[in-house]
């Protein structure tokens, strides 16, 4: 034996030859062994065969221009009917000559929700893009939007109100009186309004005809019960995962009962005890928009389950963290903002998107109250005697928009994922 | 063992910065801490140590409140620790802290670290607070690092960013627990070295350590707990030299001999 091995055998102990190419792929991965390469082939051809009966269904012997139902029948896929109906499935009830506004609405959201995924625009801007994207989208769908003088007030309020509780801990001073003047003006201006000082003045802008809720359907109406459902939703969920680590039993009790309750019924029947139960306990005469009803029913249900992710991730940050964050002397919520809910957070996205996408979906249940979501104006699509027997279709095609959606929400999630442990993987 | 016999720094006159009055804690029955009395001047350099579980991390951090004391008083700085949020945070701005986990915040640079607290709790404006941010880094050695994360970092750096971060904020005592124990050995002198500059400026400290070199060359005063009380206190030299009390010699004999 010698220590050293001579030059001309060290040559002969190059690395293992690489396959490379397609085929040197393929024999490692589908071919390495007779078991694994005649799986391979019995997939292959089972695939085949699924495939080529679908595109012969398909698009082969598929009917894309006709009359009625009956010209389809004994060919393949009716997609005439999507042709025909597609207007009602994406829109519904919504006024048949005024689609082109719940079609701007939908590409109001989108661009919204696109411009908002950019991590680059997570600052002031973004309040500024929902704040008047929300208005062009809710003044398409209704056609007009009046502004009461107590809703100015009341709005005035709580913006004042929030800049002095997220501000309070920061802002100098001339802000902060800002802040206080607004929210002063509101309390003082709600006060005199109630007590008749202030005359009910409202301002009404409508620059189309007004679209009662009743009528709103499909993709619109899928996109406002999820993205406003969720928007708010995930503020409440925090405020819940916090309040349910509180030290207080009182708020701690709360919260626990809530999240526990809700969690414990099926949105189904959150649903219609928004619908058929609230009215009893509301005084006669008053009336909420079933739509509203629905959306804050949605609102409570995601809230509680986005509670739970975030609790999680609130339990997977060391206590140190908590510790070095008072050792500074960051007060609660400085702590809590600046610290803690960043990095609980980052924790959670994933499960948080799964969430978002499931309820992405679940607003289909509000059929059950009598609104029309998109896969529900999918299905009265079906309804029409002339259409009759093509539902695989129409299924289809629901559930390939659907697939747009939450495809795109899933791979955005890991975008985001890669994104916030940028610098910061160890 | 050669070693300077007179005393670091004459204290006699200095005011008095922290006392606690015969405080007591206890987790469920078990009783972490009793009838602990003690002063510490203001510029005095005081290490703690002790077996492990004796109390010392819960007694420096019944001082900023970390952990709540149910009897006696702890006095910071003039004010009185009570539940009043008030007093709690005036104390958490006068008194820094180093942790044996550094405990940086993991999603912030290294600047944002150190600037957070300042611009935050004392409402310094950005730009002011970054300078003296800078300052710091350069002061602990590492001003190149700034705009990593503390993950980039060895353990050595991170520590001494948590140096500068309890710094930054301009603390009149600094509390440091076991700061050097979490670290590899080759990087525990670089901490050590930042700790003594501080000390030599005339820094009131409060460090539980093992670091006898550390004590030797700067303590004003070593004190020895065990078992939730302190049993001995004395000037370095004499502490080293003469231990009198048995307990105090046992975990001399442990720590030194080996
Ligand atoms: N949160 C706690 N609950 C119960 N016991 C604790 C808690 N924290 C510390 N202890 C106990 O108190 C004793 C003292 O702890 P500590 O002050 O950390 O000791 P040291 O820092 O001297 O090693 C230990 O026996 C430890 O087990
Ligand atoms: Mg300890």
């Amino acid at each position: 034996m010698t220590d050293v091995m001579p030059a001309g055998e060290r040559r002969q102990l190059a690395p293992p030859t690489v396959e490379t190419g397609v085929f040197g792929w393929m024999r490692k991965n589908l071919f390495s062994s007779w078991g694994n390469g005649i799986t391979t082939i019995v997939l292959i051809v089972v695939v085949a065969w699924i495939l080529s009966n679908f595109l012969h269904w398909a698009l082969f012997t598929a009917t894309f221009d006709a009359k009625s139902g009956a010209e389809c029948r004994g060919h393949g896929a009716c997609w005439a009917l999507i042709r025909e109906k597609y207007r009602y499935i994406f829109f519904g009830s919504f006024p048949y000559e005024q689609h082109w506004r719940p079609l701007f609405a939908v590409i109001a959201m989108l661009a919204m929700l696109i411009l908002s995924s950019d991590r680059r625009m997570w600052n002031k801007r973004l309040i500024a893009i929902w704040g008047i994207g929300s208005f062009i989208t809710f003044l398409l769908m209704f056609g007009e939007i009046s502004i009461s003088i107590s809703l100015i007030l009341f709005m005035a309020l709580a913006v004042g109100g929030l800049g002095m509780i997220l501000r309070g801990s920061i802002a100098p001073p001339a802000e902060l009186n800002g802040w206080r003047a607004l929210a002063g003006i509101g309390a003082v201006g709600l006060v005199l309004r109630m007590v008749g000082v202030l005359p009910a003045w409202g301002l009404a802008i409508a620059p189309f005809s007004y679209v009662e809720t009743g009528l709103w359907g499909g993709i619109p109406v899928t996109m406002i019960l999820a993205t406003y459902g969720l928007l708010f939703a995930f503020p409440f969920g925090i405020l819940l995962a916090l309040g349910r680590r509180s030290n207080l039993p009182l708020i701690k009790g709360l919260c626990v009962g809530f999240i526990e309750l809700i969690r414990g019924v099926p949105l189904i029947s959150l649903l219609i005890m928004a619908s058929v139960m609230l009215p009893l306990f509301l005084p006669s005469g008053m009336n909420i928009d079933k739509f509203l009803r629905a959306q804050v029913a949605v609102i409570l249900f995601a809230g509680a389950y986005i509670a739970e992710i975030i609790r999680g991730g609130l339990q997977s940050l060391p206590k140190g963290q908590f510790e070095a964050a008072d050792a500074v002397g960051l007060n609660y919520v400085q702590k809590t903002t600046l610290i803690i809910l960043p990095q609980a957070l980052r924790v959670v996205i994933p499960p948080l998107i799964n969430t978002f996408i499931g309820f992405f979906k679940d607003t289909s249940l509000v059929l059950i109250i009598g609104i029309f979501d998109f896969l529900n104006t999918a299905n009265q699509a079906l309804v029409d005697p002339n259409w009759a027997g093509f539902p695989g279709e129409v299924y289809l095609f629901a559930a390939f928009v659907y697939f747009c959606f939450c495809y795109s929400m899933s791979r955005y999630s890991k975008y985001l994922e890669i994104e916030l442990n940028k610098g910061t993987r160890r | 063992m050669a070693a300077s016999a007179q005393p670091k720094q004459d204290l006699s006159n200095a005011p008095s910065v922290i006392t606690l009055k015969a405080v007591n804690k206890w987790y469920g029955q078990f009783h972490v801490l009793s009838d602990i009395n003690l002063d510490v001047k203001q510029g005095e350099r005081i290490v703690i140590c002790g077996p492990s579980g004796s109390g010392k991390s819960t007694l420096i951090r019944c001082i900023n409140r970390l952990e709540e004391h149910q009897q006696g008083d702890i006095t910071v700085h003039g004010v009185t620790l009570s539940n009043d949020v008030k007093n709690i945070e005036a104390i958490r701005r006068e008194v820094g802290m180093v942790f044996q986990s550094f405990n940086l915040f993991p999603h912030l640079t290294i600047l944002d670290n150190l600037t957070l607290a300042p611009i935050w709790v004392k409402k310094m404006p950005k730009k002011d607070a970054e300078e003296i941010a800078m300052s710091l880094l350069k002061r602990v050695r590492i001003p190149e690092q700034a705009n990593k994360y503390p993950g980039q970092l060895s353990g050595g750096q991170q520590q001494r960013v948590a140096i500068a971060r309890a710094l930054a904020m301009r603390p009149k005592i600094m509390l440091f627990d076991e700061p050097t124990s979490a670290l590899d050995p080759e990087m525990v002198k670089e901490v050590l070295d930042v700790m003594i500059e501080l000390a030599r400026e005339g820094m009131t400290m409060l460090c539980v350590t093992h670091e006898m070199g550390f004590a030797r060359a700067v303590a004003d005063r070593v004190i020895f707990m065990d078992r939730g009380e302190i049993v001995e206190q004395d000037e370095p030299e004499e502490f080293f030299a003469h231990p009198k009390n048995e307990r105090t010699k046992t975990f001399l004999g442990q720590i030194l001999h080996h």
